[in-house]
């Protein structure tokens, strides 16, 4: 019977994620190396900080992140801005204020804007709501070692387009070699050097691209390294307890099986 | 209780007498927690503390939830991200109550394939095994409707073809499934009655457990031989059990130590790993996704009712005989319905007089065709019904029916069962010499050392 028992821990852990992959196109998802891969991985703050730029610049003018409040840019475990730069950052959106019942430049307490573009979807969850990989065989076991792939599908698709483009039905296509079916309505928005960061990092496509999709994971888990403390807390704990355990219940059991105590 | 001569609970200061005579509350518990337990009993018996742990957990979890969830299909999504954002320790709970359901059902279909295994639904524990049944099938829709209330994607699609089941039951679908979801398409209504069902069901669930606990007190609990505890004598008995407390509470909370190590690493590192991508964008009526999975847990059954499509000649014969009545779509739902109705029957169906897998040669085989078949109609139900797919979840659908309606049967008329131990404390000695050496100098049952 223990047999059950690892089977089924593998087999469920493997075939939970077969779903996500059954259909999965033949896309192309490059594997980016993001510092916060792995149970100790953690948030590089200065990529996040290069990310807000590249989203503020350039995303911004299409899509929103309204589930983020941009206070939490300020928060531990994210970009940890200081508070006066959040509050002047802040003033650049204009939000509606039912109370004055105008608009009003935001402050802190305020959500970022949704997408200023109607077919322009909200990116506060983004890094969540795709994966990246499906393999082997559309099983989704590679996600046990590699992760989802949220990120680094973005990241992928930003690097992803080939230059061709189509028009279909009055609306122009652009080839990309992540996206689902291949032609995408987005224009390449990147093409390197879009911004110039202040910190003298590098600039081109490969390196913004891989900024502003390390944000928009933060923005997608903005807890992710309180929850990896907490877990790891809780496995060492609880690995203590069971060794605690299984000692008390060796002894314990130890007169009954005619075993020698010590 | 348990039918097992051991001694019982006497008060001893004049309070306890002054207590047993209003309340015999401390005689109930002492009697619960002292219950002569086979000493027998292996791994595969931790489970059922591994379930209750995790129903308190989901309810602990679940009511704080609550506390910051709106059910409101303007609000249910943003509010879950509330939660995640900015209520204290809110992704957490979140992420244990999430993945909670995965560790239930995987604690669930270990608990089940044991007593499948060893025989425990075999008289005279068939009323614990039907209420197990009813518990499952409890935990099942709970689930499902706690699965709808994040409000995404997945969540949306998932409640309309689930409900859309209903749709295909004869003439009564439409208003059963019309009156299940308060409306023409699911929307406010049924995402308020799902909220609301899925806060009662656990509680339905916990009384449940109660009776299952109480049922299988009342019997004694089965062992990996499936031979009885012996009853003549107290003396007998003790040579064949020990109490709950503190033998199986110990090695229960071990096991349970470890299993939740592994749940924290899980929730911890990677706690979108079981769930489905698609439930983070917001549900939309208006935009199908591309393919509708139910969660893991599901997959078997969801394998099952697509199995039957009408090119299936049980389908056809099904339709052609009640005048297309039966079609494809409900014969799928009673196929799903029926997996679950044969399970519960399984103690009138297995005929075999020995309860153990251990000493049935034959059904051991079958056992383990029936779980790898298991795994099989999972993975089969996450892909997309095209091409080969269908078929294996076919002859999968079929092997399930097949194992207990035809093998269970028969293997009790076939097969020739191996020779049981004649006690319990035969088949401890045989794994524990030295304590039989023990026992005949009168030492097995002393008392841990100190």
């Amino acid at each position: 019977m223990f047999r059950t028992l690892t089977l089924s821990a593998v087999a469920a852990l493997g075939l939970a994620t077969a779903g996500h992959a059954a259909g999965a196109y033949d896309t192309h998802i490059e594997d980016f190396d993001f510092s916060f891969e792995g149970p100790f991985g953690t948030y590089d703050q200065n990529q996040l900080q290069r990310g807000l730029q590249v989203y503020t610049e350039i995303c911004a003018a299409c899509h929103g992140l309204k589930f983020v409040p941009i206070r939490s840019l300020s928060e531990e475990g994210g970009p940890a801005m200081p508070e006066d730069q959040v509050r002047a950052y802040a003033e650049q959106f204009e939000v509606f204020d039912p109370e004055i019942d105008d608009f009003r430049p935001a402050r802190p307490s305020d959500h970022f804007p949704e997408s200023g573009l109607e077919n322009a979807p909200d990116l506060s969850l983004m890094a969540k709501a795709r994966a990246g990989f499906h393999g082997p065989y559309g099983l989704g076991i590679n996600q046990f070692f590699k992760g989802i792939g949220g990120p680094e599908y973005i990241a992928s698709l930003l690097t992803g387009y080939t230059g061709e483009e189509k028009e279909e039905a009055g609306v122009t296509l652009y080839e990309n070699k992540a996206f689902p079916g291949g032609w995408i309505a987005m224009a390449p928005p990147l093409y390197g050097e879009d911004v110039d960061y202040a910190d003298g990092h590098e600039n081109d496509l490969h390196h913004i691209s891989e900024d502003v999709s390390a944000f928009l994971m933060w923005t997608a888990e903005p807890k992710m390294m309180a929850r990896k403390q907490a877990g790891f807390v809780g496995v060492v704990f609880l690995t203590l307890l069971s060794v605690l355990l299984y000692l008390t219940n060796k002894r314990l059991w130890a007169p009954v099986k005619g075993k020698e105590t010590i | 209780m348990a039918g097992i001569p051991h001694d019982h609970y006497e008060p001893k200061a004049a309070w306890e007498k002054s207590l047993a005579k209003r309340l015999p509350i401390i005689g109930l518990m002492y009697d619960t927690l002292m219950i002569p337990t086979p000493k027998n009993l292996n791994w595969m018996w931790i489970w059922g503390i591994v379930l209750t742990f995790v129903l308190v957990l989901q309810i602990v979890t679940g009511i704080v939830l609550v506390m910051h969830y709106t059910p409101h299909v303007d609000y249910a999504f943003s509010s879950v991200e509330h939660i995640m954002r900015n209520v204290n320790g809110g992704h957490m709970l979140r992420y244990i109550h999430q993945n909670g359901a995965s560790l239930f059902f995987v604690a669930v279909y270990a608990h089940i394939l044991r007593g499948m295994y060893y025989g425990s639904y075999k008289s005279p524990r068939e009323i614990t095994w039907i209420i197990g049944m009813l518990i499952y099938l409890l935990m099942m829709g709970t689930a499902f409707m706690g699965y709808v209330l994040p409000w995404g994607q997945m969540s949306f699609w998932g409640a309309t073809v689930i409900t859309g089941l209903f749709g295909a039951i004869p003439f009564v679908g439409e208003a059963l499934q019309t009156w299940l979801l308060g409306g023409p398409a699911v929307d406010n209504a049924t995402l308020n009655r799902f909220f609301s069902l899925h806060y009662l069901l656990p509680f339905v669930i916990l009384g449940l457990v109660v009776v299952h606990i109480w049922a299988f007190h009342t019997t004694g609990n089965n062992n990996p031989t499936g031979v009885e505890v012996r009853r003549t004598s107290k003396e007998e008995a003790e040579k064949d059990t020990l109490p709950f407390w503190p033998y199986f509470v110990i090695k229960d909370l071990f096991a349970l130590a470890v299993i939740l190590a592994v749940f924290f690493a899980v929730v911890g590192f990677m706690p979108n790993y079981l769930g489905h991508p698609d439930n983070y964008i917001e549900a939309n009526p208006l935009a199908t996704p591309a393919h509708i999975v139910p969660e893991w847990y599901f997959l078997p059954f969801y394998a099952i009712l697509r199995a039957f499509d009408d090119t299936v000649w049980i389908v056809q014969l099904a339709s052609f005989v009640t005048g297309g009545i039966i079609d494809a779509k409900f014969f799928g739902v009673l196929a799903m319905f029926g997996s679950i109705a044969v399970m519960a029957l399984a103690p009138w169906l297995d005929t075999s007089s020995v309860r153990s897998a251990r000493y049935r040669p034959m059904l051991k085989w079958w056992f383990w065709l029936f779980v790898v078949n298991f795994f099989v109609l999972m993975w089969v139900g996450a892909m997309p019904a095209e091409g080969i797919y269908p078929v294996i979840a076919l002859i999968g659908s079929a092997y399930w029916f097949a194992y207990f309606l035809i093998i269970l049967p028969l293997l009790g008329v076939i097969e020739k069962p191996l020779a049981q131990p004649d006690t319990i404390e035969d088949d401890f000695a045989a794994h524990y010499p030295k304590a039989a050496d023990k026992a005949a100098t009168g030492q097995a049952q002393a008392t841990p050392a100190e």
